[in-house]
């Protein structure tokens, strides 16, 4: 993956925003919580337009059926045709609607975007703060497998994964993208979790008699959000761009209809030698403006946690 | 030397980890890769012979030994350089398809990672120094829209626009279809010349990594007190800039160069494909199309050994580079 969050270094003083949940007003806690967030990400002028192409991005994935013209698999259209008024994006080789599967494909890459980002979030926090917080051999063990995922060349690593897996759908390239790529996240809430263990307020805590359940979760855990979100923004970020190379290779489920599938297609039929650049320039900006999407709101997040790269 | 010698034990860990998750993954996947290899093998109409059965179950698992003997027979080969034959060059071993592309990879990334990394770093520091300003967000924007792009999609529309439409650069290959590798001035030159729009590929799709690191390195150096005393001591901005700050900066982003590494690696296996230029990217791509399993576990393993190693080395070098990690 070329893209590298800018992560910022766990020493800084403050480096975590405490979130604290207020008494509970007429709209439920999580939901003013994501509304405080946006509010504080709206404010960073790079999180914003990040927030503005997302938004767009998920308003043509909702209403879909709404926008597209014409079913996105109907083979009713003669093929190879250029862009026309009918077909405001030409026709596949198949005779399908290119600008219908466009607004449909934004479902897939949002939904593998999200959910392997996720996927990928939970599993970095999860180890990311168990070793942090036993140090010894947990600590290692579970480091030195994160070290290893790292090093090891994420996308062969997918594309194998994928080909020896003979059924495949989207939530195949879902848990393939997730279990290569929350190795980075991993380490970042792991040494901010253990910086984090020796502050006088855990201790308190562990003194005062709380679970370690508790602990970790309820004192450590709030105290990295930005963390957090910003390892799900990054994972997001990778997700989106390896589904397309997944699908681009064949590698994907070939009857969805995707950025990925329709690059596929495009490749397949030898759009770029028969002058159709469309079919090909189009799912491609769609996949670079997603990717961009999540990595300007990665921005906004970095400089919630890390003050230096705040703008002024 | 104990941290030389504690990255040596940390790198043959790793690298006996990386090629034993080699032989696990085929195991773990559910259905039976051996026989989809060889249900392939004989699609393409070669007869299975018993010895083609048995290189195909050591790599992807035997259905009636232990485990244990399997993962013997498994070093075995590797040792052995072994890797089976393929199917889509069956008149060669492995090995040998490796060791023909591996040289263009090499090259390819190479040349290429030197390039992003010389030109990432200056528009990194360029950025941080001029933070806030115009200059440091129009940097910060274009990277991080280059970074965004699919390097195989930025490929073919490079390949559509210039190769296709204005014809000043090969569609594809890695040199003149009429010549032989040899070292003679004419194919290097077409070689150079094959390479210049997949090398311009991933080096503005990895170029991101670097501007980021560094324009992020910068920030946090400039906030160190000896910047300060150094302003305060009148000292020219640029005398500044690049001798105090950015020499410091540039510590932290040597050790991503293993990591960048990875990703050119990974973006050159489409990046090849789209060309089709001679290298291992190209082999995996076409390994993975025709679910050729032996290739394309060769070159897995292959891949991340390199990948191992280039880290390994890079780690050893900062020794010398800051002093402050050899305690």
């Amino acid at each position: 993956m070329s893209i590298v969050s800018p992560v910022p270094p766990p020493e800084v003083p403050g480096a975590g925003v405490a979130i604290r949940v207020g008494p509970a007003g007429p709209i439920p806690g999580p939901l003013r919580f994501l509304g405080r967030a946006l509010r504080t990400l709206w404010s960073n002028r790079k999180a914003s337009i990040g927030l503005v192409i997302l938004g767009f991005v998920i308003l043509v994935a909702v209403f879909a059926p709404l926008i597209a013209p014409h079913s996105p698999t109907a083979t009713t259209f003669v093929p190879y045709q250029n862009p026309s008024t009918t077909n405001w994006f030409g026709t596949t080789g198949n005779g399908q609607d290119v600008f219908s599967q466009m607004v449909y494909g934004a479902r897939i890459s949002l939904l593998v975007g999200i959910a392997a980002g996720a996927i990928a979030t939970l599993v970095a926090v999860t180890i990311g703060l168990i070793a942090g917080y036993r140090p010894g051999v947990i600590d290692e063990l579970l480091s030195f497998m994160t070290n290893l995922v790292l090093v090891i060349p994420g996308l062969p690593l997918m594309f194998i994964l994928a080909a020896y897996l003979q059924k495949r759908s989207v939530w195949t390239i879902v848990f393939v993208v997730a279990f290569t790529s929350w190795a980075t996240g991993a380490r970042v809430i792991r040494s901010q979790a253990s910086t984090l263990r020796t502050r006088e307020f855990v201790t308190s805590a562990v003194f005062s008699g709380e679970g370690l359940f508790r602990v970790v979760f309820r004192e450590i855990l709030p105290n990295m959000t930005s963390l957090v979100a910003g390892s799900f923004f990054s994972a997001a970020t990778a997700a989106v761009m390896a589904e397309a190379s997944l699908e681009f290779l064949g590698l994907g489920d070939p009857n969805t209809v995707s950025w990925g599938t329709i690059l596929y297609y495009a490749q397949q039929q030898n759009s770029l030698l028969t002058g159709q650049w469309v079919l090909v320039f189009a799912p491609g900006l769609a996949i670079a403006l997603l990717a961009v999407s999540f990595t300007l709101i990665n921005f906004g997040v970095d400089a919630l946690s890390n003050p230096r790269l705040r703008e002024k | 030397m104990r941290y030389v010698a504690r990255k040596v034990v940390l790198f043959l860990i790793t690298l006996w980890a990386a090629i034993t998750l080699n032989f696990i993954l085929p195991r773990l996947m559910p259905g039976s890769p051996v026989d989809a290899a060889l249900a392939k093998l004989a699609s393409s109409g070669q007869p299975i012979t018993n010895a083609q059965r048995r290189a195909v179950e050591i790599q992807l698992g035997v259905p009636n030994t232990s485990l244990i003997t399997q993962y013997w027979d498994y070093w075995t080969s590797i040792v052995h350089l072994n890797f089976g034959t393929s199917y889509s060059f069956p008149s060669e071993t492995v090995a040998q398809t490796i060791g023909k592309a591996a040289p263009w990879t090499l090259a390819l990334v190479g040349v290429t990672t030197i390039f992003a990394f010389v030109i990432g770093t200056l528009l990194g520091v360029y950025a941080g120094w001029r933070r806030g300003k115009a200059a440091d967000t129009s940097v910060t924007l274009g990277a991080t829209f280059f970074a965004a792009f699919p390097p195989f999609w930025l490929g073919l529309l490079l390949l559509y626009v210039f190769a296709f439409t204005y014809g000043w650069f090969p569609i594809k290959g890695g040199y003149n279809p009429g010549e032989t590798p040899n070292l003679s001035v004419s194919f290097l030159t077409s070689a150079v010349y094959h390479s210049v729009i997949p090398a311009l590929t991933l080096a503005i799709t990895s170029l991101s990594g670097w501007v980021f690191g560094m324009r992020n390195n910068m920030i946090n150096t400039l906030g160190e007190d000896y910047v300060t005393f150094a302003e305060a001591n009148g000292l020219r901005t640029r005398t500044v800039a690049l001798l105090y700050a950015a020499r410091n900066a540039l510590l932290p982003n040597v050790t991503a160069f293993g990591l960048s590494l990875g990703a050119v690696v990974g973006g050159s296996v489409l990046v090849e494909g789209v060309f089709s230029y001679p290298g291992l990217g190209n082999l995996l791509y076409i390994a993975v199309v025709n679910h050729d399993f032996p290739l394309m576990q060769a070159l897995f393993l292959v891949i991340t050994v390199a990948m191992l190693v280039a880290i390994f080395i890079v780690d050893v070098l900062y020794v010398r580079l800051d002093p402050r990690v050899r305690q």
